[in-house]
């Protein structure tokens, strides 16, 4: 074995990032402890929370599943990524409305699952907002309020299309 | 009802920490980075129970990037005493046992040794490379046969108390209690219809989403820093200073955001052993769990054996009740039995009672408080039986709970005498609500309803709050926001000050920054220290009255204070325009607060809930839920609809899919997310709420606390719903496919 | 975990000589189960080999004859996202539907779900039914086998030493065909299943022409239960030889009792799943019925 770290240069947030990482480093490891993007929450380490999904080249992803080697040539979004300069993304301000927030640590990657549901789905039923968020567990919620963020989103977002 | 005369609590601001929390901003435990931070790993025992006969760490200690390894060898061995834990204590010399094992360990994930270095991964290699020698023992898993004379002992120092007193018989019963109300035989005589069972369920887990994660700096000065995901900054301030035996102001406890908790973090794991690391290599150590060590290694809440005894009147009279329960507390003594048979009969009126509860030892994680701890699992029980003496005398279950209500004056199993309670309001919400009136259509389709209660604490909380010159506020206080709590605090001090929420800015503290704070858990948070940011605010309005009367020239009595206006006679001043004249009046203006309620409301829910049974794979699917519940006031609706949503889905989860899977050596099989099954977007229907309103009559607002009571009716409510959908009768919990499958082919054969 | 290094090779040959050198080198697909199973400490290779790159594994096209072809690292979402296999394999959609959730599915591979060679991997049976091969390509060449020879046993499959899965060929759905795979798991998604079915048939003049029947999670490996497909062929496709069938399938299983589920809930739920799989692939059949 070579034991040598793996220079992996990725757009990350829109900007062009440059790391040094372990090949055993996951995507999600990176983004937190060298790139100080903590948005991105380990609560399982195994792909069944869905607290460490980001967005690669377009797709969700649970960031612990990835190796953060594998992000050379990417594009990533976090969460941090989502904002657009002091305002809330809609989908943010529908979380925050329908109080769809409790603890938050679930947050991050629900709002991520959500923005790729809506890029592809503008109006989902709500079966299909269900399914989408499945792999995403959020222990305080009921999912109830969440459910109607998205849906909220939605409509807000079809309307700045339309 | 709170409506009309308030104009903030009632309406539903966004939270203060909302932008935090939507774009990844909150720092939760893990998301802690100090300079020169490291990480640390702690190696679990692989075995149940078992004597450790050596541990050697000189490999781990020589492997490359490693800076310190412990053991219990590093652990003082100080005077033992009691951590008050708000839902439960401990003594001291368990909880340093149960963070780091030193002669023996009593469950699997019991912490031996841990490891600082330089990367989780190298901590962790290290660790592997411990030696620890076990005497392997048998070990005792099951509630009953722990009870057994000649069970294998868990803990060799542990006496039974037994109605209140210790005494001198040692086995795995840390306590025995007894509850009499009435009599009980004389009470069963009376009775017209008489129904027994027994109930079993099994260990479960909060499954919060953030696991435990600690990050710890010994100073150079002595001085311990912690920071940490905990529900009380105090409470794990004093566990982690007692464990290492430092005075309690030797060490600053900041608490972190807390991702989910339940009950589940207001014991210490890692922290001291965070602190021990960085004892010994003089760098901030972080140690985060790994989700196995969650589940094996934390503090689930107990699995029960409970035997319940009803008999009711032609008429719909409870004439008495005689329980008999036993909670596994796991490897250390927890008291959740007591709370058990506090709630188990709390939602009736029953002039005859007998509880007789047992909290034994047995070689499983040490258990913690779960939302309501205990009661759920006794409700389960009880609310079972109260719905067979329903349908045995052909009685509406609501009716029948309605015509035993509790109500001010009754009296609970343990002697209390409720104040002011809202157990009827529910029952009768629940009775007048669309979906119980709905027909429900269609073949294995069943409706059932339950009860549950908690009884809320009060205990003590700090507050200040100093004024700012543009006329907003900064309010501090000591209780750990889980759930949106800085806002319905901030709300209860804008409601005095004639302010909006948003005006005022609450900040959590750190130990060092705010007075004593008890955890945030019990449902006492918005009960307690919003009283505190309410005496506050009162402070402050009495110092700002003095600073006008200065102004004015006349008497502070004759200042008045409304929707945030000072007058006097004629004489008028805003608050924002008061504010910007403190300096020329004497100074800045700080209000303070601290309560101590002895006592708070209890709070009564209520479940409706629609299933559908696959009588040919055995799967329950829950087509419509309703929680109703007492909130008392509700402060913020949005966040009240919010605790009855979660705690609901935490209630289906429990009643349907969670549970502890053990090998027969003591093993949890089942210590990942993907098999323990918590409810996903897809397992929970879309959940109905009512909030009742029953304010409690001693709060400034009336407040009750909610954060309980509605995870306790659900596992019985819809195990009535499957009876009533198959006419099986499951008394066991989870009711998992399997389990229906097998009480399915039982009432066939 | 133990350190590893990582390679992301271009072309299959360079990827078969990585696996020819090490030893103990380990395949990477989607690293969805392989992962996972690295940070519990069951393995612990010391080269990663990403097939994310290989042209030949990361195929989905269907050749002239109308045979799917479909390589062994293209992820679940490219499959269900795919109109030609939504059409005329609309199992195979599903099922890539099915495994994990929408993040997993941006990465989960069916060649990494067929070699990681779990008897509950969903999409095993739904290629057996389907009569899908496997192409291999190792040190001595490329070979051929039927998905249903694949595994030997829990996480052992025919896989020598410097071999590597390369894609499925999966022939063009005949007239008057349907298949479908049922699961049973207690939470609605994001769970393992406790037992599952796929069945396959063709109609042909009101009769069964033939039937496959397959079945995850309860036994060893995936299991073609050939006695059922035999036993429903050239008879009429009614409620009772469906029964029957499913009996077949019920005594042929050979569950075990652990934390998912109980041996006599699985055996019970082989019989049930494989007979509304089989309801279901015959009113699809009926459907595609020219
Ligand atoms: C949250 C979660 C949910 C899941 N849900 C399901 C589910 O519902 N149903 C289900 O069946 N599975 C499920 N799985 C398991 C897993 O996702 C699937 O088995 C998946 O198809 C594996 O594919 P992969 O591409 O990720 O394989 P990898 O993890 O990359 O590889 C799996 C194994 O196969 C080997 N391998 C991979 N490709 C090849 C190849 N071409 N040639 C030789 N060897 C190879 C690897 O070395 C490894 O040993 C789940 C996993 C997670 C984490
Ligand atoms: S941390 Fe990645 S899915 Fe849970
Ligand atoms: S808000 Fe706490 S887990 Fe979702």
């Amino acid at each position: 074995m070579t034991r040598e770290k793996v220079r992996v240069q990725a757009i990350v947030n829109e900007q062009p990032v440059e790391f040094l990482c372990e090949p055993r480093q996951s995507l999600l490891e990176c983004l937190r402890d060298i790139l100080g993007l903590t948005g991105a929450k380990e609560g399982c380490n195994d792909g069944n929370c869905g607290a460490c999904a980001v967005i690669m080249d377009g797709r969700l992803v649970n960031s612990c599943l990835v190796l953060g080697v594998e992000a050379h040539g990417r594009r990533i979004t976090t969460i941090e990524g989502l904002a657009r300069g002091a305002e809330l993304h809609p989908i943010q301000r529908a979380f925050l409305e329908q109080g769809a927030v409790q603890c938050g640590f679930c947050t991050p990657g629900l709002i991520l699952a959500t923005k790729v549901l809506l890029d592809r789905h503008p109006d989902p039923s709500e079966p299909q907002i269900r399914r989408w968020l499945a792999n995403h567990l959020c222990r305080c919620t009921g999912y109830d309020k969440i459910v109607r963020a998205v849906r909220k989103a939605a409509a807000e977002l079809r309307e700045v299309r339309a | 009802m709170s409506g009309g005369t308030y104009r903030v609590i009632g309406t539903r601001p966004i939270r203060h920490d909302g932008a935090d929390k939507v774009t990844g901003r909150a720092l939760f435990g893990a998301d802690v980075r100090l300079p020169g931070m490291v990480y640390g790993y702690v190696l679990r025992s692989p075995y149940a129970h078992a004597r450790i006969r050596r541990i050697d760490t000189s490999r781990a200690e020589k492997h490359p990037g490693v800076l310190a390894v412990v053991t219990a060898a590093d652990l003082p061995t100080g005077p033992d005493r009691l951590i008050d834990l708000v839902e439960g204590t401990l003594p001291v010399s368990y909880a340093r046992a149960n963070v780091l094992a030193r002669d023996k360990v009593l469950y699997k994930g019991h912490a031996v040794a841990a490891v600082a270095a330089v990367s989780r991964h190298v901590a962790e290699e290290a660790a592997r490379l411990i030696e620890v020698e076990y005497e392997p023992l048998p070990p005792v898993l099951d509630v009953l046969e722990a009870m057994r004379e000649d069970a294998p002992r868990v803990l060799e120092d542990l006496r039974m108390r037994e109605f209140g007193e210790l005494t001198d018989k040692a086995g795995n019963i840390g306590e025995h209690f007894r509850h009499v109300l009435g009599d009980v035989e004389k009470g069963f005589a009376e009775a017209d219809v008489i129904v027994e069972r027994e109930f079993r369920t099994v260990m479960v887990h909060q499954g919060y989403l953030e696991p435990q994660s600690a990050t710890a700096l010994w100073n150079q000065d002595g001085r311990v820093y912690i920071w940490t995901t905990t529900q009380g900054a105090f409470s794990a301030r004093e566990a982690t200073a007692w464990i290492l035996d430092l005075p309690v102001s030797q060490v600053r406890v900041t608490p972190m955001e807390v991702g989910g908790a339940f009950g589940g973090k207001i014991r210490v794991y890692l922290e001291p052993v965070a602190a021990l690391l960085s004892r010994k290599c003089g760098r901030p150590v972080q140690i985060t769990m790994p989700r196995r060590d969650v589940f094996e290694a934390t503090g689930p809440t107990p699995g029960t054996y409970i035997r319940v005894k009803m008999g009711a009147r032609a008429d719909g009279r409870i004439t008495a009740a005689q329980v008999w329960m036993a909670y596994e507390t796991g490897a250390f003594p927890s008291g959740q039995c007591g709370f058990g048979a506090i709630c188990i009969l709390a939602p009736y009126d029953i002039p005859n009672v007998l509880i007789d509860g047992y909290d034994v030892v047995v070689n499983k994680p040490s258990t913690a408080p779960y939302r309501a701890p205990g009661a759920t699992q006794a409700a389960f029980a009880a609310e079972s039986v109260v719905d067979e003496l329903a349908e045995r005398l052909g009685m509406d279950p609501i009716e029948f709970r309605l015509k035993n209500a509790a109500r001010e004056g009754s009296r609970r199993a343990d002697g209390l005498k409720y104040q002011r309670i809202g157990c009827v309001e529910v029952l009768e919400a629940m009775r007048n609500h669309p979906h119980y009136r709905a027909p429900l259509e269609g073949p294995n389709r069943g409706r059932g309803v339950a009860m549950g209660y908690w009884f809320n604490i009060g205990w003590y909380s700090s507050c200040t709050i100093s004024v700012n010159p543009d006329g907003t506020v900064n309010l501090v206080e000591g209780s750990v926001d889980l759930s949106g709590t800085r806002t319905t605090i901030a709300m209860q001090a804008a409601e005095v000050l004639g302010l909006r929420p948003e005006q005022v800015h609450p900040v959590v503290a750190d130990t060092d920054s705010i007075g004593p704070t008890a955890v945030t858990g019990g449902s006492r948070t918005t009960y307690a220290t919003g009283w505190a940011a309410w005496e506050a605010a009162n402070d402050v309005i009495r110092q700002m009255k003095q600073r006008a009367a200065l102004l004015w020239e006349v008497d502070p009595e004759a200042v008045c204070f409304e929707h945030g206006v000072f007058r006097s006679g004629d004489r008028s001043m805003t608050f924002a325009e008061l504010a910007e004249r403190l300096e020329e009046t004497g100074g800045p203006v700080i209000g303070r607060g601290t309560v101590n309620p002895s006592s708070a409301g209890g709070s009564f829910a209520g479940a409706i809930v629609d299933v559908e049974v696959d009588p040919e794979t055995g799967k329950v699917t829950v087509l419509r839920f309703t929680s109703v519940q007492d909130a008392g006031t509700a402060i913020n609706p949005t966040a009240v609809e919010g605790q009855m949503q979660g705690g609901s889905a935490q209630g289906i989860g429990w009643a349907l899919n969670e549970e502890y899977y053990w090998s027969p050596e003591g093993a949890m099989l089942n210590s990942s997310l993907l098999d323990y099954r918590e409810p996903t977007a897809l397992d929970v229907p879309p959940i109905e709420t009512v909030i009742v309103e029953v304010p409690e009559p001693e709060h400034p607002f009336g407040v009750r606390g909610v954060g309980e009571a509605n995870i306790v009716p659900p596992p019985a409510a819809i195990a009535n719903a499957i009876y009533r959908a198959i006419g099986v009768r499951l008394r066991q919990l989870p009711m998992k496919p399997s389990a229906v499958l097998e009480a399915i082919w039982s009432k066939e054969s | 975990m133990k350190w590893f290094d990582y390679a992301a090779p271009r072309s299959l040959a360079e990827a078969l000589d990585l696996l020819a050198r090490n030893p103990r080198a380990r395949p990477f697909a989607g690293g969805t189960d392989l992962l996972v199973q690295m940070r519990a400490g069951q393995l612990d290779p010391d080269l990663l080999v990403d097939l994310k790159h290989i042209p030949e594994l990361n195929e989905l096209d269907c050749d002239g004859s109308g045979t799917l072809r479909l390589g062994a690292a293209v992820p679940c979402c490219r499959i269900y996202e795919d109109e030609r296999v939504r059409r005329h394999w609309p199992a195979l959609a599903e099922v890539a539907e099915m495994i994990g959730g929408i993040p997993i599915q941006s990465r989960a591979s069916l060649g990494g779900n067929l070699c990681n060679a779990a008897p509950s991997a969903d999409s095993v049976p739904v290629l057996i039914a389907l009569r899908a091969v496997c192409r291999i390509a190792g040190p001595l060449g490329e070979r051929r086998i039927a998905v249903e020879e694949f595994c030997t046993g829990p996480g052992q499959t025919v896989l020598g030493p410097g071999e590597l899965l390369v894609g499925f060929e999966i022939p063009p759905p005949e007239p008057a065909s349907g298949a479908c795979y049922l699961r049973f798991t207690p939470r609605a998604e994001m769970d393992i299943a406790v037992a599952g079915a796929a069945a396959a048939v063709r109609l042909s003049n009101g009769v069964i022409a033939w039937a496959r029947v397959a079945l995850a999670a309860v036994a060893p490996t995936p299991l073609l239960v050939r006695e059922a497909g035999d036993w429903l062929a050239d008879k009429a496709p009614t409620e009772e030889n469906i029964r029957e069938a499913a009996e077949l399938a019920r005594k042929a299983a050979k569950p075990i009792t652990d934390m998912r589920g109980t041996a006599e809930q699985r055996r019970h739920l082989v019989g049930v799943l494989t007979r509304r799989a089989l309801q279901q692939a015959i009113a699809r059949a009926r459907e595609a019925q020219p």
